[in-house]
């Protein structure tokens, strides 16, 4: 048994160590946020917040979340309250297709955790997550929307 | 429907967060006005949407417009999928499923327009009958009909049962565009709310009670088929492993993890026999278009005007050159994904498709049942850009389930199998050749485009109907089909040729040592519509003014699906590394519907383009596609996103496509100002084979 928490939730499940994060979530505990994109860390859709730093939960494997606390985009908004980097995705209109969205989401939430203001090199070294629609200007102009905010 | 696939189905729907979600079966009748209008007693406004939403915003855009003429409250919409079941029983009441082409708008704005209006005219006709008035005198707004001479209103709730049984009106005004409120207007999407909280549900996501998952492995060469399988070795001692299952051109393996499936089918031993293809590699494949261009090699004139030999004989200067262009992948995020119940002679499908129809008929034909058994879930789409037309992996999906017997099973590709296994933008090798006179404007263009039959003119598209007036023509098609799978991928042809005719003109211009901008306005007739496009990126791009120093300005301009684009890309270059300043992108769409979500689109359209121009190539080797993950097949990341400035110039009076165009003339931009910056004329894509990079 290998127990953490996610989205606050304590959880406790009887799997492999080395099944990575994503598929527990994903086929385990019913939590499609993160998304499936490549199974080797490239494109971030299956990025979730462990102890608040961003992982690539495909590529995570099991026994290394063993006590700490997984976020994923189901979990970041307070109830019906969404973080504010929520609203500013739909302030921008930025999903297009949305499926990369919930990773590039949670990776801007700890991007401007760490740089409240972040400069164009802080945004563009820590959103590496891939969108194949190109929200990507949009993505840049949710999260300054969303630093000005918060400041 | 059974209780299980409608339990899940309120499930996989209700996460859409689009309102009220019951099987589109069980809402005829209830408030149903007509096949696309729905008002239910508490004033909330179903508005059905046939075909597809996968990021390109048309849903939004489609309620939009039947909204306007419905004079509903927007507050009130919600948009539902029409059900492709639904669509069968009642004769295509909905029209075509399919969103391809960039077509949703440009062909169904009238349907969708007439559809608003008729419901409103039944529901004031309906409010006229209760009072006995003259329905004439009944005015409709905001979902609200008044009588202003006796001062009474009602909402459309109330009279929507009495407005259903009213005759259809057969033919009904549309307003003005001057006079719309909704349509025209930059209303947020309908969909992205739950897209930022994780509710949404893709086709990947579903998840049934019992379900089971596939991990699946295809053959590695086109046409090729199993030789022999090692299924002990996976299979025994492997946890969560329920079955492996050859199934002829592929391998599943069923676990009750995804994960667990996958790493069994990877521990399998299989061997392949490859078939006639099997030795199959990119050189090969460039000679097969190379001999479109031997002598007497045929191919057929899709253009012909003038006579091009004598004035290939006349002209002051012959200009020569062969543009190359790579297969491609579409690598749509969402991975092909399938999710199927067969049982008892009933098929449930829940997949990303772009076309419901198309889905529907390959579930009935996979599973062996009549059309009318087969029940297609609608899901959000995680990005299709063509790919989702095909249908090889709902055949598959549901072949997997009926093997399995009524059980639920969610088939995942992996990335390496959705890029090895894809249905490719064709590659093509355009010869050109054109006359310039004395002054150097050309008379007369020869070309012809080796590539396979997609489509009837597709192959010649933005060739054939090139726009500039050259008097003496010959565009030819010579079909070199292969047997690599082609597929139509975002701009289909759209994506290759403005490439191979704007840079060629821009070679023409720079033999007339032109201006490209003056150029192509002294070649463009004073009505088309290209000019206005032109202009409108050339100002805002500052064309007239010389760029500052080390920078270079490339244009380009054409028509995509019913709308005009112009580019301007403006670069720096050192030692190939290409440093992309900004682009500028004008776009004439004729009517817009959402400006937001158009402006949108041709942001993504330059980010897709420029994925395609600096690396986008598939490659074949020993009969296997060579490419594997994003590492390979390199998409563009946000630290390479230019600054693209967009610029909306709707001259009205047509309704153009908007999925497709953006990026379509961002492509030559960049490569003539390529030439520009560093003399070297880029005739084959992608960029990286000529050693450039993004900075």
């Amino acid at each position: 048994m290998i127990r953490f928490t996610v989205n606050a939730r304590p959880r406790e499940v009887d799997v492999e160590p080395e099944m990575p994060l994503l598929w527990v979530l994903r086929d385990e505990l019913d939590i499609k946020g993160p998304k499936y994109g490549c199974g080797v860390g490239q494109c971030g859709a299956c990025t979730v917040l462990v102890d608040g730093e961003p992982a690539r939960s495909c590529t995570l494997p099991l026994s290394k979340v063993a006590g700490r606390r997984v976020l994923t985009i189901e979990g970041l908004a307070q109830g019906e309250r969404l973080h504010p980097v929520q609203q500013a995705w739909i302030d921008q209109q930025v999903p297009q297709c949305g499926y990369c969205q919930g990773g590039q989401i949670l990776a801007a939430v700890a991007l401007l955790r760490k740089h409240p203001s972040p400069s164009d090199r802080q945004i563009d070294e820590a959103m590496t997550n891939l969108c194949r629609c190109g929200t990507y200007a949009r993505v840049r102009s949710a999260i300054r929307a969303a630093a000005k905010k918060k400041t | 429907m059974s209780a299980l696939s409608r339990r899940s189905f309120l499930k996989t729907a209700g996460a859409l967060g689009l309102g009220l979600h019951l099987p589109a079966r069980a809402q005829a009748g209830r408030g149903e006005v007509n096949a696309w209008v729905m008002v239910l007693p508490n004033e909330l406004v179903i508005i059905r949407y046939a075909r597809s939403e996968m990021g390109q915003g048309s849903m939004t855009a489609a309620a939009q417009l039947v909204a306007e003429e419905l004079d509903c409250d927007w507050k009130n919409v919600r948009v539902d999928y029409a059900d492709s079941n639904e669509q069968l029983r009642r004769k295509g009441v909905w029209g075509p499923m399919s969103s391809s082409g960039s077509r949703t708008i440009r062909e169904s704005h009238e349907v969708l327009r007439n559809a608003g209006a008729a419901a409103r005219e039944m529901l004031v006709a309906a409010a006229a009958q209760g009072w006995g008035v003259a329905a004439a005198e009944c005015r409709a707004a905001g979902g609200v009909i008044a009588h202003a001479p006796s001062g009474r209103r009602i909402t459309y709730g109330r009279v929507a049962a009495a407005a259903a049984k009213l005759p259809v009106p057969k033919q009904v005004a549309l307003k003005a565009q001057a006079d719309w409120k909704l349509a025209g207007k930059p209303l947020a999407r309908v969909d992205i709310p739950d897209m930022v909280t994780g509710r949404t549900r893709y086709g990947i996501d579903t998840q049934l009670p019992g379900m089971v998952y596939a991990a699946i492995a295809q053959c590695p060469v086109p046409g090729g088929r199993l030789k022999s399988l090692d299924e002990a070795a996976a299979a025994r001692g492997r946890r969560g492993v329920l079955r492996v299952l050859p199934m002829g051109e592929f391998i599943a393996v069923i676990a009750d993890n995804w994960w667990r499936a996958a790493q069994a089918l990877r521990a399998l031993k299989i061997e392949w026999d490859g078939g006639a293809n099997a030795s199959l590699s990119s050189a090969a494949l460039r000679r097969e278009l190379e001999q479109a261009f031997e002598p007497d090699t045929a191919a057929s004139v899709v253009k012909s005007e003038g006579d091009v030999e004598k004035a290939l004989a006349q002209a002051a200067r012959v200009v020569e050159a062969e543009y190359a262009t790579p297969f491609l992948a579409h690598a749509a995020l969402e991975p092909p994904s399938c999710t199927a119940v067969v049982k008892d002679g009933q098929v449930d499908v829940w997949t990303s498709t772009q076309d419901a129809e198309a889905t529907h008929a390959a579930a009935a034909a996979a599973a062996g049942v009549a059309p009318e058994n087969v029940y297609v879930h609608r899901t959000p789409v995680g990005g299709a850009f063509g790919r989702r037309l095909a249908q090889d992996y709902t055949a598959q999906g549901v072949a997997i389930a009926k093997a399995l017997n009524g059980i639920p099973v969610n088939l995942i590709w992996t990335r390496e199998e959705d890029l090895q296994h894809d249905q490719y933008r064709p590659a093509s090798l355009a010869r050109l050749k054109a006359g310039i006179d004395e002054a150097g404007n050309p008379v007369v263009l020869q070309c012809r485009v080796a590539a396979p039959a997609l489509k009837d003119l597709e192959a010649t598209a933005a060739l054939a109907d090139q726009p500039y007036a050259i008097a003496n023509l010959r565009i030819e098609h010579a079909v070199r089909n292969s047997a690599v799978p082609i597929g139509y991928w975002r701009g289909a042809a759209h994506s290759q040729n403005p490439f191979v005719r704007e840079c060629f003109i821009d070679e023409l211009a720079n033999a007339a040592k032109r201006d490209p901008l003056d150029y192509r306005l002294g070649l463009l007739p004073a009505t088309a519509r290209e000019r206005a496009v032109l202009e409108a990126a050339a100002k805002a791009a500052g064309w007239r003014t010389a760029p500052a120093q080390g920078l270079h300005r490339g244009i380009a301009v054409t028509e995509v699906r019913g709308s005009y684009t112009a580019a301007v890309a403006e670069l720096s270059l050192r030692e190939k590394k290409v440093e992309l300043k900004r682009l500028v992108i004008a776009l004439d769409p004729g009517r817009v519907v959402n400006p937001d979500n158009v402006v949108a689109q041709v942001q993504g359209g330059a980010a897709f383009a420029l994925s395609a121009l600096f690396w986008g190539e598939v490659t074949y080797k020993d009969g296997r596609v060579e490419q594997s993950s994003f590492a390979d097949y390199r998409v563009l990341a946000l630290a390479e996103m230019p600054p693209v400035e967009v610029l909306l110039v709707p001259s009205g009076g047509f309704w153009g496509g908007v999925g497709e165009a953006g990026g379509a003339a961002v492509a030559p931009a960049v490569a003539n100002a390529l030439f520009l910056a560093g003399g070297e004329r880029i005739r084959s894509l992608p960029l990286k084979k000529a050693g450039f990079d993004l900075s």
